[in-house]
């Protein structure tokens, strides 16, 4: 087991590394570097910053140097330092305004996961179990819906069905005295209070693709000679096909648990842009519009770098609930 | 000819069981995409999706007769107008052709807001293949017949179908032409992704060993990694200033840079179950060259999954592109595409006040189911010696 996580490990740092890279070519890739543009900002502003500053920055970030050098610098003060350099349109380092966004962010994707599989999962069964029957049909024609809807548009209905129908407005992720409150019980509380709606309206994708694959799975495994066997020897058909089939038909779903992770923090952004949440997605998209790019690269950074995480973990966790992964490592 | 001369007199003594053979019969005989067209009409649903999607795509070619209107075009009398009602009954009880009464805007005296009357009065048939404002077809045909319009000015009354924008322009003018440009990047960036897929999935599956473990995990990394934030980071990296169909072919490349990985999966997995049959043994055996081989042999019996596979694959394209576009980094007005005239429903006064705002996305939609029904459907009727 612990060669496996050892093994598991060990073969996560190349993809880090690429995901640095990525990131690091998203941060150079608008033309002129982000100090002029810093430069600039400030002059608009009729502030100006004194060349013995702009100096230490220039050496800080080696931006008179080769492309390697800068990416050395950039990538080492995160590692060695937490400095994933500054945000110039916040005048913050970005270590000050991320880590909370992104706590949300994850919170959000891993609380519509299970969302997803505690629906989904008695949903697939009953489905193909009973195929053809009306709530077969029913969930059938349900998910269609739900995978041919955008999220962000299903976000938007929501808001426009509060808004015209009930009065109320229902975007953003705290009650307003708590916006910019530090964080406290009554806040978490507060956000635990709004942070339904985003799992709902991500879930409902997520949901309907588990609902028909699992159902597509489900309907090969009952036909296959063990479980005639099985129902030959007299076992009870509910513990039969909830021991057996249901388990092969699962097993898809939590090998790939990392792309679905992966897909749902990609919706959570846009949902996010929609509902004008405090997570990542907003504080992003600014970022990008703005060319605040330290900003912008160390979000691509963290959200890519904690998903690959998130399936390391739930990889280990598999490993350790099923031998034979193990086994083939 | 013999057998069917034979069958005739059987039809008419078992009439019951006759047409079963006659069936099974033709099957033996029908070519493979026989057997397939066969297959696929028993899908309802898909077969219906080809007719949504030819009508679309027929809307996407000849947006500029099939929009009633210029989509540019506006006028702030119209501002948030309502969808026209088109009546069969007028003000008498008389029973007519389609018409629309003049629209009058009024305010209300109490909100102030803006209040679209019928003016019962003036009276305007709907008609088919009316004249309309002259437009140039593709930019190079002048024409001026329109697939429907009233016979009045657009100065004077206009017919919205689902209304009109906030600066008056008429929405299902602006839907069609936004269409042409959602649909097609869908299909234009799924025929990129296959040219991805088909090389690396199939180099990846042929040769399998070392060159199939680097590409698998290059596609492992892909998804694994949050692509929408990806995405929004290098489309915000478009220059500004670019013109539109430069920002169109940018989106592209950005989205199949990453939507690949799904096809080459798909390719990968084909190549793999193929390389073992005994027809590809066979041909290996007589000498034939491995080129040879894998576009004589092996293309020909993979074609239909990867048929379905990219039909399936479109509602993707269709959607990042209508996300991008709908938070400002995908493409920007004056483009105009399903995206980005769901921006205008960002503003939820705009949804509260003219909820046919969130129409474009009606339209989205509708092409992603077809386009899912159709892969479905596809998808079936890939392998038609299954089963």
């Amino acid at each position: 087991m612990l060669q496996y996580i050892l093994r598991r490990v060990v073969l996560m740092i190349p993809t880090l590394f690429v995901i640095s890279l990525i990131s690091f070519a998203i941060i150079q890739l608008p033309p002129g570097d982000f100090l002029s543009s810093y430069v600039a900002t400030l002059r608009q502003q009729g502030e100006d910053i004194d060349a013995a500053q702009l100096a230490v920055l220039e050496e800080q970030y080696g931006l008179n140097q080769p492309i390697h050098v800068q990416y050395w610098k950039w990538i080492s003060g995160i590692l060695l330092r937490g400095d994933w350099g500054r945000s110039f349109e916040w005048g913050k380092p970005v270590s000050e305004l991320i880590w909370d966004r992104i706590g949300v962010t994850m919170l959000i994707s891993v609380l519509t996961l299970l969302l997803s599989w505690v629906i989904a999962i008695p949903a697939g069964v009953y489905a193909a179990t009973h195929q053809y029957s009306f709530l077969d049909y029913f969930m059938s024609f349900i998910s269609f819906a739900a995978l041919g809807t955008p999220s962000f548009l299903v976000a938007l209905i929501f808001l426009w069905i509060a808004l015209a129908f009930f009065g109320v407005n229902i975007s953003g992720l705290y009650s307003e005295e708590f916006v910019s409150a530090p964080w406290s019980m009554a806040k978490f509380l507060n956000m635990l209070s709004h942070i339904w709606l985003p799992v709902v309206i991500l879930a409902l994708d997520n949901t309907a693709a588990v609902i028909r694959t699992l159902r597509a799975n489900l309907l090969d495994e009952l036909n296959k000679p063990y479980v005639e066997t099985a129902r030959a020897k007299g076992l009870r058909e509910t513990a039969l096909i909830w021991k057996y089939p249901v388990r092969v038909a699962l097993n898809p779903f939590f090998s790939t648990v990392g792309w679905t992770l992966a897909a749902l923090v990609s919706g959570e952004t846009l949902v996010s842009v929609v509902l004008s949440y405090q997570t990542s997605g907003p504080m992003l998209l600014r970022a990008l519009t703005s060319q605040d790019m330290y900003l912008a690269g160390s979000f691509i950074l963290l959200l890519s770098t904690l998903t690959v995480i998130g399936t390391l973990i739930s990889d280990i966790l598999l490993a350790w609930a099923d031998p034979r992964i193990r086994m083939e490592g | 000819m013999a057998t069917e001369e034979m069958q005739r007199p059987l039809d008419a003594e078992q009439p019951a069981v006759a047409p079963e053979r006659i069936k099974a019969e033709r099957a033996y005989v029908a070519p493979q995409w026989k057997l397939m067209y066969w297959r696929f009409r028993k899908h309802k649903l898909a077969v219906a999706s080809v007719f949504v999607l030819a009508i679309f795509y027929f809307a996407v070619v000849f947006a500029e007769f099939v929009a009633p209107y210029d989509p540019e075009v506006f006028s702030t009398r119209y501002t948030l107008a309502p969808p026209t009602r088109i009546h069969i009954v007028d003000s008498q009880g008389q029973v007519r052709l389609p018409f629309v009464y003049g629209v009058k805007r009024e305010r209300d005296p109490v909100t102030l807001r803006p209040l679209f009357v019928e003016d019962t009065s003036s009276i305007h048939p709907v008609r088919l293949f009316v004249p309309g404002t002259p437009y140039k077809l593709w930019g190079i045909i002048p024409a001026e017949v329109r697939l429907f319009g009233i016979d009045a000015p657009p100065e004077e009354q206009m017919v919205f179908l689902v209304g009109a924008d906030r600066l008056g322009r008429d929405l299902f003018s602006r839907i069609v032409f936004g269409a042409r440009i959602s649909l097609t990047l869908g299909l234009v960036g799924v025929l990129l992704s296959l040219v991805f897929g088909i090389i690396l999935g199939g180099i990846s599956g042929y040769y399998g060993g070392v060159v199939d473990n680097i590409v698998q995990r290059v596609i492992e990394f892909i998804r694994s990694i949050p692509s929408i934030p990806l995405w929004m980071g290098l489309s915000a990296a478009l220059p500004p200033n670019w013109p539109v169909i430069w920002v169109y072919f940018g989106i592209t490349v950005i989205l199949s840079l990453i939507g690949w990985t799904g096809l080459a999966r798909v390719v990968r997995g084909r190549f793999l179950a193929l390389r073992e049959e005994d027809f590809v043994l066979a041909a290996r055996l007589v000498g034939s060259s491995e080129m040879r081989i894998i576009l004589r042999h092996m293309v020909p019996s993979f074609l239909s999954y990867i048929i379905a596979t990219l039909t399936l694959a479109v509602p993707g394209m269709i959607l990042a592109e209508t996300g991008l576009s709908f938070i400002g980094l995908g493409l920007r007005a004056p483009a105009i595409s399903w995206g980005v005239l769901l921006q205008e429903a960002q503003n939820l006064r705009s949804v509260a006040l003219a909820p046919w705002v969130l129409a474009p996305g009606l339209a989205v939609v509708t092409s992603i189911l077809a386009f899912n029904f159709l892969g479905d459907g596809l998808r079936d009727a890939a392998d038609p010696y299954a089963r």
